[in-house]
């Protein structure tokens, strides 16, 4: 059993204080110390991006970070996008469009075109399918994701 | 005043948005993954290293010992019940292992840092056996054995012919012979293998499983555990993808219970990533000889088809993929004679399931290219040739496939109309001999599927119960699974259409053994076609109950009545005779006369079983497709980039314009991959890229513009004229793919997938091997 670190950190607005091994990942804290399971464990080695959350302005798989290093940072994950409005513009953009099948990847997918339309609020379709490049879908064949992000860019 | 109801557009053909997105999308939805029971204990399997020995000893004294550890399972303390097609695989190995994944014990704890630290300290002395891997090594008289009581190492056997080939061969102007490898795929499901096995204090099992066929999953379950079929509650949380790979009971799935029992706590049993390329169903590899004569007016004459299927070390679905392989090998074009055999044959590799395509992956890829070969032996376009062997309208298939709507011709001529085929096919060819780094290529493939079912087991029915509420809502209790294909929105859909009601307003219950009439799974690309029809004429008789009482009521007769927003209508005029859920309370509350719409419909499609000569229509309809790629290939590096695929399907009709898309788009990543990019490979029975990075699915840069044209002739026996269209999307583009490669660089690959390494060994073989 590894050292327990104490670390603080904002998540979805709100400061959480946990104590976590130091070898956790901040996937294994978010999903069980939190019960925050919408990112989702599909590989756990960053080649997928089920797990992409957003850490400050950066998205990153949360399977390769560790739950310690998320000490004094911000974090959005997929259970933030909602607002008390309703979905979030690509969360609708999604739904709308068929840009879901077994949806496993699809937190994942959320939070990196959230990120890249934050970055690149006009994008080509080039820019998505770049941007979507560390995210694999095995259901949809991507081409109404593309299309999601697209209509979200618009809206 | 009367209130008017106008008749509201029709929803079939519509683009639905699914009734699970919006969960999905905010993160909500709870995947089997993401499930914890009360006091539930986590557990792992202990795999061999080995690919064939002798176990001598399992030895689980040191692991019992690690604090947390709460049951171990080995062969020897578990139900002997076997498990697979051929009942060949016992879950737990105790005499011998036979391939690398096979499981010599589960481990269930309190944490998965204990169960890692047990799995750790089981030790396995084993005696190494002489190994193979070649199914035709693996067929000769010294071959070792895999399995003592399969002699020869031979599994399953599929032989068909027809007419005369002897003779047709004589009479032919040419024949071309041609040898196929084709390779190891896998599904790479985004959610890995998981499943929750819990007791009640009956004794009776609730297993929450990522099954796709949970009826049947009851019965092949069974005989592992040693308990009645009746005993088992069978519950399908959301899962992460299938496409086949949840068609067969797999080992873990009785070792979970095997530990629940043991424990008298739930026991949750998931895979790793790398677990899940080990030890998850591949599709069937397959060496594939054929032979084809046509005369020289490009009358094909016959065909001749000899098919070896690496098995593997034990016998699921995989085995059995010839039955689907052989109506395209057969059917496919007029092939007036024609033999086909094929033997699944025993080795020390993983073992092959079912996988979206079923054997037609394989068996598209070998035709339509062997197709593209012919024609131009011929000196003719791969148009023209096509067109001159494609069957009409009403043509049977020498194993009786009845072509009631054989759409094939028009998927071809559409197809080239739309891309200017021959004019770019001619063009890129001439382009060959002229300098230049990039050549451009266009390539068609066609494929014929079942559309209305596929009767391959006694029965291909599916049940449904619809039930309406007091309030005006529709609840349907449907057999048929949903694994993220869709079919939750086409039921809502085709439910809505009847009952004049909002989609908003059908209810959907489907994820429950105890609950759900039977249905034989999600496979074969029935679901639309069979659930759709049981949802729909089930909706059909809740309205004609709805009507009489309404009829009853009023003075209108029933056959005046419709069903229209909400509310019962004159037909003629839409004026309202009554709102729906006002008349649900009267009819519900009418004391002794009282009654609830609650109907009842079980959906047997007219289909008939092969006999054992494999003749028999086993479909209530077939669908043809015709996908045409365009691409460029660097001839310095062996990439190839696909421009567009544009994809001609008789498709019966549109029900949900998104999720018909979503099907072939998400089927053509699939069949992209298995052309370019994906191989598992095996040597000497190891999984060497068990992983992401190593394994290549398709990824979003690499997907082209799709463009689909959908032709829509209305089958007489689908639901609103449906077929089921599914499976060709990932069946037709590999072999789409490897025509558009030689149009581009003349140079044939008939051992898939066309990865640069090997675009470049093919271009620059002898410098390639001067800097090797």
């Amino acid at each position: 059993m590894s050292a327990k670190v104490d670390i603080e950190f904002t998540v979805n607005g709100a400061v959480r204080q946990v104590s976590v091994p130091a070898d956790m990942s901040a996937l294994d804290m978010l999903r069980d110390q939190l019960d925050l399971k919408g990112a989702k464990e599909a590989c756990g080695e960053g080649e997928c991006g089920a797990c992409t959350i957003i850490v400050d302005d950066a998205s990153v798989c949360s399977c390769l970070m560790y739950a310690a290093d998320c000490d004094g940072r911000t974090i959005e994950t997929i259970e933030g996008v909602q607002t008390v409005d309703g979905l979030d513009p690509i969360q609708q953009a999604f739904v709308d469009q068929g840009a879901v099948q077994c949806g496993y990847c699809t937190p994942g997918m959320v939070m990196q075109a959230k990120h890249m339309l934050a970055k690149n609020p006009n994008p080509t379709e080039g820019d998505i399918q770049r941007g979507l490049e560390g995210n694999v879908c095995r259901c949809t064949g991507y081409r109404k994701i593309f299309d999601a992000v697209a209509e979200a860019a618009r809206s | 005043m009367d209130q008017i109801v106008e008749k509201p557009e029709t929803l079939i053909g519509k683009p639905i948005p699914k009734p699970d997105a919006p969960d999905k999308v905010v993160g909500k939805t709870t995947y089997i993954n993401d499930m914890v029971l009360p006091r539930m204990l986590i557990a792992k399997i202990k795999r061999t290293d080995r690919v064939h020995a002798k176990i001598l000893s399992v030895d689980i004294s040191e692991a019992e010992k690690v604090p947390g550890i709460v049951a171990i399972a080995t062969a020897e303390n578990s139900p002997k019940g076997l498990i697979g097609v051929l009942k060949d695989n016992p879950p737990l190995k105790g005499d011998k292992v036979r391939c690398i994944r096979d499981e010599i014990a589960g481990v269930a704890g309190e944490t998965e840092e204990a169960v890692d630290e047990a799995l750790n300290l089981i030790k396995v002395e084993y005696e190494d056996l002489p190994t193979v891997f070649d199914p035709e090594e693996a067929l000769k008289d010294d071959a070792p054995l895999i399995h003592d009581n399969k002699p020869g190492n031979l599994s399953l056997t599929f032989d068909f012919d027809h007419g005369d080939i002897k003779k047709a061969e004589k009479d032919s102007d040419i024949v071309l012979e041609e040898k196929y490898e084709l390779h190891y795929v896998t599904h790479t499901c985004m959610g890995p293998g998981c499943v929750i096995a819990d007791f009640d204090t009956h004794g009776k099992l609730t297993i929450y499983t990522q099954t796709q066929y949970p009826y049947n999953y009851k019965m092949d379950l069974a005989p592992a555990l040693d308990i009645p079929a009746g005993d088992i509650r069978v519950i399908q949380p959301p899962v992460g993808g299938a496409f086949g790979s949840k068609l067969d009971v797999y080992p873990f799935e009785p070792i979970a219970v095997y530990l629940a029992k043991k424990a008298r706590r739930p026991v949750k049993l998931f895979f790793s990533r790398e677990e899940e390329f080990i030890a998850s169903p591949t599709r069937q590899p397959a060496r594939v000889y054929i032979k084809q004569g046509a005369k020289k007016d490009g009358t094909i004459t016959f065909r001749d088809v000899n098919v070896y299927l690496n098995n593997g070390g034990y016998t699921s679905w995989g085995a059995t993929i010839p039955a689907v392989m052989m109506r395209t090998m057969t059917g496919h074009f007029r092939i007036p004679n024609v033999e086909f055999h094929s033997k699944a044959v025993y080795t020390n590799n993983p073992f092959a399931g079912s996988f979206r395509g079923y054997g037609n992956v394989q068996a598209t890829y070998v035709t339509a290219t062997l197709m593209d070969k012919m024609a131009e032996e011929l000196g003719m376009n791969p148009i023209e040739f096509r067109l001159k062997n494609a069957q009409k309208p009403g043509e049977r298939t020498p194993q009786n496939s009845l072509l009631k709507t054989a759409a094939l011709a028009d998927c071809i001529k559409i197809g080239a109309e739309k891309t200017d085929f021959l004019e770019k096919h001619t063009a890129n060819v001439a382009a060959r001999e002229k300098p230049g780094r990039i050549r451009q290529g266009i390539g068609i493939a066609t494929s014929i599927h079942n559309a209305g079912g596929a009767k391959i087991h006694k029965s291909d029915g599916c049940g449904t119960i619809l039930t309406m509420d007091d309030y005006g809502r529709a609840t349907v209790i449907t057999g048929a699974s949903e694994i993220g294909q869709g079919i939750d929105a086409v039921i809502t859909q085709l439910v809505s259409e009847e009952l004049g009601i909002p989609t908003s307003d059908v209810i959907i219950a489907n994820n429950d053994s105890a609950i759900g009439p039977w249905d034989v799974g999600v496979h074969a690309s029935r679901t639309t076609f069979i659930a759709g029809n049981a949802a729909r004429n089930a909706a059909v008789k809740a309205k004609h109950q709805i009507l009489a009482a309404a009829a009853r009521q009023s003075n209108v007769s029933a056959d005046q009545l419709d069903l229209r927003g909400g509310h019962v209508v004159q037909k003629d005029n839409g004026v309202s005779v009554t709102k729906l859920d006002r008349l649900l309370r009267a009819m519900h509350f009418a004391g002794d006369d009282a009654e609830l719409v609650m109907v009842s419909e079980y959906y047997e499609p007219p289909s008939e079983l092969e006999d054992k000569n494999h003749v028999g229509d086993i479909s209530a309809a077939y669908s043809h497709g015709a996908y045409i790629t365009e691409l460029e290939v660097d001839t310095l590096t062996g990439g190839v980039k696909l421009h567009k695929m544009t994809c001609v399907q008789d498709v019966g009709k549109v029900i949900n314009k998104l999720g018909i898309e979503g099907q072939m788009e998400g089927g053509i990543a699939q069949g992209i991959g298995y052309g370019l990019s994906e191989e598992l490979i095996i040597e000497e029975g190891i999984v060497k890229n068990p992983n992401f990075r190593d394994y290549k699915v398709v990824t979003a840069p690499e997907m082209p513009e799709i463009e689909c044209h959908f032709i829509e002739d209305d089958e007489e026996t689908g639901p609103f004229g449906a077929k089921g269209i599914s499976e060709l999307p990932c069946i037709i583009p590999g072999a789409s793919i490897a025509n558009a490669v030689y149009n581009a660089i003349g140079v044939r690959f008939d051992n898939p997938p066309i990865t640069p390494e090997k675009i470049v060994r093919a271009l620059h073989g002898d410098k390639v091997e001067a800097a090797e």
